[in-house]
């Protein structure tokens, strides 16, 4: 076929029928990250402020409190969770026989996990969108003194960070999705991966303060580059906060965002060759 | 290939971690023809029509399906098949209307010419009033209703149906076999796999039937049952004796044996036709007749000659 394939968006819909449908689904991820915001939060930051205001920030550097700190590590958090389960429909998919219908018919089988992928990066997308309008709510102070146009650009550019590293861990929990038999296996190895790469990383405290071992490992994890990337598009290239001073170059964030890309691209390879070799009967 | 072949299988050879589930298999299923494919649970069965439709990789033989090499073109192979799944594979949070939409896609078929099919289609398998009921609200025959349609969506060449009336009530299953037939009778060939012997007599063109993952015998459903031997004609009457003494001239006649209950008679030739001229001949040598019974062999007897078993219901 000389034609391009669009079969994936059909993979797509039928994915976001779902997410629709399925009340319970749609509800908790709408609030989970609300309420990630509302308690942990505002729990948090009340205590890190406490601790962190003995710290002035150097003269001319935006101080940026800690719920807007960690405004950002609640968008990337979210975001890895979402994805780690996205690869679940695939699952039940093969599980309930549905998976048969796909892989008997001429779509090319790369378009199963494309739009699977596709769907979980709007959920992300969706959710990211919903923690920036609640946080604005509860007082989190994204884009400061950001004209209108660097506030959507850096809304682009946020969205293009959520959009690469979901892609990159939808595509490894389709993989592991469809070499696994039961959700129970999959729920498993989520939980052993989400906390070394939640805790392992920037999302909630400053790296600068852990131990060497730790730090080398969080410049790996690819939730670092993710919440550096949000924060730099969120609060931009220099501010202080938590007792530490950030500052991105534009390489940096190149860099951050390269490394998620290879991320994403090593998953890809991954997953395309898990679907062209999978056999489900 | 021969072109009157839609599928041709040759020494089709599959195994599982060490276990031959199929074991050196040859058949062809003709155009246009309804084929049934049967066999114990564990024959092989599952395995072949698993080669058939691509789901598994060839490992040894030659399939090739509508005029494609299933190794070589499974593309095309998928482009020119429909399967109707032996459990209901239906998404139960999708519209009758969407599950066949979501299928056209997959298929890629324009979107004018899909809703045309799918409004058509709906209403040869009478679900038009459902297309936006969820189908995890439908009965168990409009589940499979909807499958057929769905499988005949993209226009195929074969139709691969697998145990398509498993579960379904007396009346559900007969419309079933109208639509199979109606099917065919439209251009498309059917594979059917089936555990109601009387499905695959009554449907069937040519069967065959497979065991420990050999095809054991092949045919029409006449010369299976033919090969059983002998249809069998039992008869009471007022005087066994002279009954069979007035049967000597019957030429079809392969023996009779006396029992207390009368006479049973073996005929070596169609028994429908021979029994007016038994009775004939019992009644001219002016003999009462009290009983007749003719008894052919059925498709039943025919899979437990050949398989040595019954067959169970999969599912169950």
């Amino acid at each position: 076929m000389t034609a391009m394939a669009w079969e994936f968006l059909t993979v797509y819909w039928r994915e976001m029928i779902r997410f629709v449908r399925f009340r319970t689904q749609l509800l908790s991820s709408l609030l989970q990250p609300a309420l990630w915001m509302a308690f942990f939060g505002v729990a948090m930051s009340s205590n890190f402020n406490r601790f962190t205001s003995a710290i002035p920030a150097p003269a001319g550097i935006v101080p940026v409190d800690y719920l807007t700190f960690m405004a950002a590590g609640v968008i990337a958090m979210t975001t890895l969770f979402t994805s780690l389960f996205g690869g679940i429909s695939l699952l039940f998919d093969k599980n309930w026989g549905l998976m048969r219908e796909m892989l008997a018919s001429p779509m090319p089988r790369t378009h199963i996990m494309l739009g699977v992928s596709l769907s979980g990066m709007t959920k992300s997308f969706i959710q990211v969108a919903i923690i920036m309008a609640f946080g604005l709510l509860l007082g989190v102070e994204f884009f400061p003194g950001f004209s209108a146009t660097q506030i959507a650009l850096s809304v682009l550019g946020i969205f293009v960070f959520v959009g690469v590293f979901s892609l990159g861990f939808l595509l490894f929990s389709s993989t592991i999705s469809m070499r696994l038999e039961s959700p129970e296996g999959l729920q498993g190895i989520i939980t052993l991966l989400t906390l070394p790469l939640f805790f392992v990383s920037n999302a909630l405290y400053p790296i600068q303060a852990f131990p060497p071992l730790l730090q080398a490992l969080s410049i790996y994890n690819p939730l670092t580059h993710l919440v550096s990337g949000v924060r730099y598009f969120a609060l931009g290239n220099d501010f202080f906060a938590v007792g530490a001073r950030y500052s991105y170059t534009t390489t940096d964030v190149l860099v951050s965002f390269g490394y998620l890309a290879v991320f994403a691209a090593v998953m890809y390879l991954l997953a395309r060759r898990t679907f062209e070799k999978a056999v489900v009967t | 290939m021969e072109e009157d072949n839609i599928i041709e299988v040759r020494d089709l050879e599959h195994t599982f971690n060490g276990f031959a589930a199929v074991r050196g298999i040859s058949f062809t299923v003709r155009r246009g023809e309804i084929f049934s494919f049967l066999g114990p649970n564990g024959a092989g069965k599952s395995t072949t029509i698993n080669i058939l439709t691509t789901l598994l990789p060839l490992q040894k033989g030659t399939v090739r399906v509508a005029g494609y090499d299933v190794a070589r073109e499974p593309g095309r192979v998928r482009e020119s098949i429909g399967i109707v799944f032996q459990d209901d594979v239906l998404d139960r949070d999708l519209t009758v209307r969407e599950t066949m939409e979501f299928h056209g896609r997959l298929y890629a078929i324009p979107r004018d010419e899909r809703r045309r099919r799918i409004d058509d289609l709906l209403r040869v398998v009478e679900l038009g009033s459902k297309r936006d009921e969820r189908t995890k609200n439908l009965s168990g025959g409009m589940k499979r209703r909807l499958q057929i349609a769905r499988g005949l969506m993209t226009r195929p060449e074969v139709l691969f149906l697998d145990e398509p009336t498993q579960g379904l009530d007396p009346q559900t299953r007969m419309r079933m076999w109208e639509y199979i037939r109606q099917v065919n009778g439209a251009g498309t060939t059917i594979f059917l796999t089936t555990h109601y012997m009387d499905e695959a007599d009554m449907l069937s063109d040519r069967i065959s039937i497979i065991d420990h993952g050999k095809i054991v015998v092949s045919g029409t459903p006449g010369e299976l049952k033919n090969t059983l031997g002998e249809d069998v004609v039992y008869l009471e009457t007022a005087d066994d004796m002279k009954a069979r003494e007035s049967l000597r001239g019957v030429g079809e006649i392969q023996s009779i044996t006396e029992s207390p209950r009368g006479l049973s008679i073996t005929i070596s030739a169609d028994g429908s036709h021979c029994l007016p001229r038994i009775v004939d001949a019992v009644r001219g040598a002016g003999i009462g007749i009290s009983s007749v019974n003719l008894k052919k062999p059925t498709m039943d007897d025919v899979f437990v000659y050949y398989t040595g078993r019954e067959l169970r219901d999969e599912g169950a």
